[in-house]
């Protein structure tokens, strides 16, 4: 375990320290940084399948995008946490503020708390899992991946909505523009089952619903092919 | 950008750490605004019904001298005590009497806050160096607020740099910015006989709220109404001589933190502000909701 302690050293230089070793030649790669202190941008960019553990609160952006590391906050996470993952994991024991994983290409995000507004926005591929509930506005602008909520959703979920897929166990306080409640069928159960599984919460799959696009406000329609 | 802290002590035993504590927070969010700084801190003397901030530009301002004029005039005993570039008067005279006469006889004096607990101080630089310049941190009191500013809206002056008084023992810090700022100005000059220093967004929003108190609401009501009547992006955080309140816009773009305990409760832009402060981790830490009004105290 290679400790790094944020008391005594500057978080350019934790995550310098963490691209380095990636580059270089460190075998052991279980990594804990200590005393975060909502400090900014802690372990971002990581882009080798290390083991890093955050012990206490972090602030805006941590783990951020990430590839192929597995992040742990042990703590709350501040704004726009996992931003742009584009593979492993970043998974938060307690909540998370507003736009967490935002435009995620790929990988997964766990959340055992509640996240807060704009969960998911723009969110391109990654797969999400909340253990509670997400604010307003989550998923806004969605493309591809998939959101599962554990809890509640909060007002205009899915606004503005692509082909991303949502699932909600709790209430939804209201759909945003273009967000529709559509059929679960027993292939989007075992999905949910998978990313419930992934993400190590224990919630009965059957009991999700599922929303997505109605494809009424896209801009491109493929029956219109011939006049573009 | 621009930062906020607030710090409500709940225990009245660590009333005289109020500086040392709220300090640190502030120094935090000197990232969020560099170019100048304001600190709000309410304190009861109890000696006398009103005090009043004010500020010089001149340095060497014979504060004395013009306490004992005051007090001619007034025909009772103000005194002054300088800090700084501000001294705190403090009279029995009403602060509506002190700011009348300022007004006539030395225009050039800026009142910085009126009322009977609470006293502003602020400046343009970093905030560390406003704070020392102050002492802050030394300080005792019931609660503070505190602001650090990145100008958006209008010079970056003395004058410029929350927290914003416009009644007494109100305050205002904003992160965010009112975009009917100038016809709500207009309105409140006209219909309400409100007057205004500077040409901040931050002061009309601190202007309404004195205006719903005077028409008879609690804080949290005018609170309640300014959700309907002021438009744009705005956390607020609101001092009163009792309490504070916090409330955010509906869409709540500019963040906002919360934590507090049994024996205080704190608000700041990022938790790095609160992460020092005593029994923060088994404090209660949550998001402000989107245009909720937040209040303690008999706020």
């Amino acid at each position: 375990m290679n400790t790094l302690d944020l008391e005594r050293m500057a978080v350019r230089d934790v995550n310098q320290r963490l691209h380095d070793d990636a580059a270089g030649t460190n075998t052991d790669q279980q990594y804990e940084i200590l005393n975060p202190m909502g400090r900014h941008a802690i372990a971002v960019g990581l882009n080798h399948p290390f083991d890093v553990t955050v012990r206490g609160h972090a602030g805006y952006y941590c783990g951020s995008m990430n590839k192929e590391a597995t992040v742990t906050i042990e703590g709350n996470a501040g704004v726009g946490v996992a931003e742009n993952i584009m593979s492993g994991t970043v998974h938060v024991t307690g909540y998370a503020s507003q736009s967490a994983a935002a435009t995620g290409h790929g990988g997964l995000v766990v959340i055992d708390g509640d996240a807060s507004a704009r969960c998911g926005i723009s969110m391109k591929g990654v797969d999400i899992v909340v253990g509670g509930s997400v604010g307003h506005m989550s998923a806004f602008m969605a493309q591809s991946g998939n959101l599962v909520v554990c809890g509640d959703a909060g007002e205009s979920f899915g606004d503005s909505i692509y082909e991303a897929q949502l699932f909600v166990r709790g209430s939804v306080e209201s759909l945003g523009a273009d967000c529709v409640e559509k059929e679960m069928r027993p292939e989007h159960v075992e999905r949910v089952r998978g990313l419930l599984e992934r993400a190590g919460i224990d919630a009965d799959p059957a009991a999700f619903r599922r929303y997505g696009s109605a494809r009424q406000l896209y801009n491109f329609k493929i029956g219109n092919i011939g006049y573009y | 950008m621009c930062g906020i802290v607030g710090l409500y002590l709940k225990n009245p035993e660590l009333e005289p750490r109020l500086g040392e504590l709220f300090c640190p927070m502030l120094a935090e969010m000197t990232e969020r605004g560099p170019d100048s700084a304001g600190i709000a801190i309410y304190r009861d003397d109890g000696q006398y019904t009103s005090k009043m901030t004010v500020y010089s530009s001149d340095p060497d301002f014979d504060w004395d001298g013009l306490a004992a004029e005051v007090g001619r005039d007034l025909g009772t005993p103000v005194t002054a005590d300088r800090v700084s570039t501000h001294a705190i008067l403090r009279s029995d005279a009403s602060t509506r009497d002190l700011r009348a006469w300022l007004q006539d006889h030395y225009p050039n004096i800026r009142a910085m806050s009126a009322g009977g607990a609470l006293e502003i101080y602020k400046e343009v630089g970093l905030p560390v160096d406003v704070m020392e310049q102050f002492g802050i941190g030394a300080m005792n009191g019931t609660h503070a607020i505190g602001h650090t500013r990145m100008a958006t809206e209008s010079a970056v002056t003395t004058e410029g740099a929350h927290p914003f008084n416009t009644g007494d023992d109100l305050c205002l810090v904003h992160n965010g910015s009112l975009s009917n700022h100038h016809r709500l100005r207009e309105w409140l000059r006209r219909h309400a006989g409100m007057t205004f220093q500077t040409e901040n967004d931050s002061e009309v929003a601190a202007a309404y709220l004195t205006w719903r108190l005077r028409e008879g609401d609690s804080l949290s009501q005018a609170l309640e109404a300014g959700l309907k009547d002021l438009d744009g992006f705005y956390t607020f955080a609101v001092g009163t001589r009792e309490g504070f309140s916090v409330v955010r816009d509906p869409i709540a773009c500019k963040h906002a933190i919360m934590a507090e305990t049994d024996d205080w409760v704190a608000i700041a832009t990022e938790y790095r502000a609160l992460a020092r402060l005593p029994g923060v981790d088994a404090a209660r830490v949550w998001e402000p909701k989107p245009a909720t009004v937040y209040s303690w105290g008999r706020a």
